[in-house]
């Protein structure tokens, strides 16, 4: 039941992904700007640049580029990259692990902020509680998250020094780790203080990119655990003899986290999109850093590939997204 | 088990800086006894109930005035003993459908308050929700037990909170308007369920209705209320033999039919 | 609707002028720029590099310090606001008129049109916009005017959403009926009608918006898309302190806190507007 729904959505993820490939290589390719011309030394001649132009496949017509294309990237090649002279699906699968690390991290921290905040301001009601919740979510939202990592960086980085402010992990340490998934597989190993080590350098990028989906999931619970606790059934659980706490934890939440995960989720891909800004800010080795310099250095092939890799993974966010539904609501996973 | 004595006696409720919502309201239900509230809508009814159980809305508080139920008084208890002294209270309300958590099975809305408040193991309560689920003539318990509450429809909801009510022999239960929301034919035997398990179980019962019909089948007297203040109180037969209050003349002459008292159950 | 009763009742809304203020201290910076500055923004002191903050106001002295090649920060920051302004004033006008003009169109018009620039903004904010600005810059090119086009193409869906659901609701009013039975003709209940009720609502998020095309225009300087990085932009200038924030953190300190200023300036202005203009809440 539930295979065939996800075989569904990967399916119909095909045809959006093969859209976003053909719509980006054209854009990319009609703009004006010459990305060739950047790795030239001042002065080189005719011939170099016509051969740097064959290399890379500039000379042909761009039919002919776009087949070319897509049939190495079938094939999982999507080039080389012009910067870094390196192939792009590598540097991808080496940039990847640590953004998709930095994002389940900063999710997590999302989650459980927004919600201890929505559940702690529901528990206080009409009191001093509820407003101060509201003046601290109001704030954190007018406050834009470029803003917050900059402020974090002053505040905890350099005022009073208590995390790094730069890079994923102490370079003066070897790891000895086989995957790039080094926050898990470290943890794993049980070589913990390799986990601390990175844990302290993601939990300034990790709190600045999860505080505007926070506020926002604290904000929007909040309202529909008021509407939830209004319920007839949340009444009745406290006449049964149950605590504040107990209805609210264990009656409530999980019917508000349905409208929660509708009204939010979107917020969750722009997560995922503020990487690129707070990699920047945090010099943090991912696929959002890398991304940037990309555009920077107009490198085509891993702009095209950059590109693709974001919405697979805009794809896979709603895909789970629409799973947990089925999961929250029982009224889904039956029907 | 046989019901016991609840005494409100000049209950006032306020909202916190603002309109006072009951005014010195007292009421006397008997043990054993089905004691009528009626009013328009906006009266002050559910405040009422709400206040004898203990889930007054947040900026709404009690101003004044004692409720002494069992012999103990409950006006001013902290949070965790009024808690305890609720256990021999329960309530059917309004909605059926909102009443039952969406996102969880019956059985568990049905064992988790004998657990709470009987100390019963799961598969001790479990049993007996089974029994209460009979009593209350359903069919195919252990299938409704399993089940969500959207797969019900609004009359074996209502059976399920019923049952639930029961389950753990409280000595009083309110029921705020529990035929309201449901269709006519299904209201008559609601409306008897909880007449026999209120006289099998010597429960008494504070029956919250704007319907005077429903007050004449089940009552045994009868508060009516308005605007938050007690306007006429007397047993249900002396009251339809002659209404006294020019409010309670009004509110009989807006119900186009009622029967005589006793009409389910004669 | 903008009588001078409500402008002197604005007046005495703190947001409003608490606001008002912030933004007028900026403009007047951004205007006597030449004059307010200590020094030329561009003038390396190569004898002062990394110089801190120095209040003793004399000829030489560096009121908010120097940076890595020794520019005056405090110089920069005033013109700086140049930057800022002009991207504001000009993104936030030009996204304005295009998402009021569009949410117009939606909400009066309504049948296709209405379904396809419904369907369009759908599609348009489920993007993330800050990776959406980078490449749409990244597409466009680089540059002062590129940033602007930028602000434009991801933002119009902010007023297009809310001035087609105002405009629906006007329309449903009696005044508009009113108008129908004493014969005008639609596009004269529109914008003799309609548009004069949805301005002081566009007038707001106009407000609001201007604060994030600040934000945004800082973005792309930060990440080194927009102007170059000689010019003074406090974004250019974020950039420059995160590298030697550890040696000299007042010059990203100072242009945060700007930054900051302005964007809370514009919020707290965009509030303030908003309840003065909503009879409800008045
Ligand atoms: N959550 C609340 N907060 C503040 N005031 C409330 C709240 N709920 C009800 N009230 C007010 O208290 C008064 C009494 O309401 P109550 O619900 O007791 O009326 P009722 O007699 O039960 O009416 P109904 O027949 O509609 O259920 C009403 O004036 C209502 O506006
Ligand atoms: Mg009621």
């Amino acid at each position: 039941m539930i295979f065939r729904r996800i075989l569904l959505r990967l399916l119909q993820a095909i045809p959006t992904l093969a859209g976003v490939a053909i719509l980006v290589f054209v854009l990319v390719r009609v703009v004006p700007g010459d990305p060739v011309a950047m790795m030239i030394p001042p002065g080189a001649d005719a011939d170099v640049v016509a051969r740097l132009y064959a290399q890379y496949g500039l000379d042909k017509p761009i039919l002919t580029q776009f087949g070319l294309w897509a049939a190495a990237a079938a094939h999982g090649d999507f080039g080389m990259s012009i910067s870094l002279r390196q192939g792009v699906t590598g540097l991808i699968f080496s940039r990847l692990p640590a953004t998709l690390e930095l994002v389940a991290f900063a999710a997590t921290v999302a989650v459980v902020l927004g919600g201890a905040l929505a559940v702690f301001g529901i528990r206080h009601a009409g009191r001093f509680g509820e407003g101060a919740v509201d003046a601290v979510t109001g704030f954190v939202l007018s406050v834009p998250d470029f803003l917050w990592g900059l402020a974090f960086i002053v505040a905890f980085g350099v005022l009073v020094p208590l995390f790094p402010i730069s890079g994923r992990n102490d370079p003066s340490q070897a790891l000895g780790l086989a995957s790039d998934f080094i926050l898990t597989e470290s943890f794993f190993r049980l070589r913990w203080g390799v986990t601390a080590d990175i844990l302290a350098h993601m939990t300034m990028p990790a709190i600045a990119l999860a505080l505007p989906l926070g506020a926002m999931i604290a904000r929007v619970l909040k309202s529909s655990l008021a509407e939830q606790m209004a319920q007839d059934y949340a009444l009745l659980s406290r006449v049964k003899g149950f605590s504040r706490w107990h209805v609210i934890v264990a009656e409530a939440l999980r019917n508000a986290a349905i409208p929660t995960v509708s009204l939010t989720g979107v917020q969750l891909t722009f997560l995922v999109g503020g990487t690129v800004l707070i990699e920047k800010i945090f010099s943090y080795p991912g696929i959002g850093s890398l991304a940037i310099d990309a555009v920077v250095n107009r490198d085509l092939p891993l702009i095209q590939g950059l590109i693709l890799t974001f919405a697979v993974l805009f794809i896979l966010i709603n895909l789970l997204l629409d799973l947990s539904y089925a999961m929250l609501d029982p009224r889904l996973r039956h029907a | 088990m046989s019901g016991a004595a609840l005494d409100i006696t000049n209950l006032s409720v306020a909202i916190r800086r603002g309109p006072t919502l009951l005014h010195g309201v007292s009421l006397h239900v008997a043990p054993g006894e089905v004691h009528g509230l009626v009013g328009m809508s906006g009266a002050g009814k559910s405040m009422v109930g709400r206040c004898l159980l203990g889930i007054l809305p947040a900026r709404v508080g009690i101003t004044g005035g004692s409720i002494r139920f069992a012999g103990q008084e409950l006006v001013g208890l902290n949070e965790r003993d009024r808690r305890r002294a609720g256990a021999q209270l329960a309530l059917i309300p309004q909605d059926p459908l909102s009443a039952l958590n969406p996102s969880r099975r019956i059985v568990s809305q049905m064992t988790d308050v004998m657990r709470l408040r009987l100390g019963l193991t799961q598969s001790e309560a479990t049993a007996r929700a089974l029994a209460m689920l009979h009593e209350v003539h359903i069919r195919d318990p252990e299938g409704v037990l399993h089940r969500y509450p959207h797969e019900l429809s609004g009359g074996m909801r209502q059976r399920v909170l019923i049952a639930t009510a029961f389950a753990c022999e409280p000595k009083l239960i309110v029921a705020d308007e529990p035929t309201t929301a449901l269709d006519v034919t299904v209201q008559k035997q609601i409306l008897r369920l909880i007449r026999d398990l209120q006289r099998s179980h010597q429960t008494s019962l504070l029956f919250v209705t704007h319907d005077l019909g429903v007050v004449a089948k089940i009552c045994n007297s009868v508060t009516v209320l308005n605007a938050g203040r007690v306007v006429e109180q007397a047993p249900v037969a002396e009251m339809f033999a002659a209404p006294k209050d020019p409010y309670t003349q009004a509110l009989f002459a807006a119900t186009p039919r009622y029967d005589q008292p006793g009409g389910v159950v004669a | 609707m903008t009588t001078p009763g409500t402008l002197r009742h604005a007046l005495t809304n703190w947001r409003v002028v608490t606001g008002g203020v912030l933004l007028l201290v900026l403009l007047v910076a951004a205007v006597f720029a030449a004059a307010l500055s200590p020094y030329d923004p561009l003038d390396q002191d190569l004898a002062a590099q990394l110089a801190p903050p120095d209040w003793h106001f004399g000829r030489d002295a560096h009121a908010l310090g120097t940076d890595s090649l020794g520019r005056d920060v405090l110089s920069r920051l005033i013109y700086g606001s140049r930057v800022a302004l002009t991207v504001a004033f000009v993104a936030g006008i030009l996204t304005a008129v295009a998402g009021t003009l569009l949410g117009l169109a939606a909400g009066f018009f309504g049948g296709w049109i209405d379904a396809l620039i419904s369907r369009a903004v759908d599609i348009w904010s489920s993007f993330p916009p800050v990776l959406l600005s980078i490449i749409l810059v990244a597409l466009i090119g680089t540059g002062l005017w590129s940033v602007v086009a930028a602000i434009v193409l991801i933002d119009w869906t902010r007023f297009c959403r809310v001035i087609r659901a105002e405009t629906l609701k006007q329309r449903r009013l009696d005044y508009v009926d009113a108008a129908v039975v004493a014969g005008l003709r639609p596009r004269a209940i529109l914008w003799r009608e309609i548009v004069p009720n949805v301005l002081p609502l566009a007038l707001v998020l106009l407000t609001l918006e201007m604060g994030l095309a600040v934000v945004i225009e800082a973005i792309l300087s930060f990440v080194g898309l927009s102007i170059s990085s000689d010019a003074p932009s406090w974004g250019g200038m974020i950039a420059e302190g995160r590298e030697v924030v550890h040696q000299a953190p007042w010059v990203l300190i100072g242009a945060m806190l700007v930054l900051l200023a302005t964007v809370l300036g514009f919020n707290v202005l965009g509030d303030g507007l908003k309840q003065e203009l909503d009879p409800v809440l008045r």
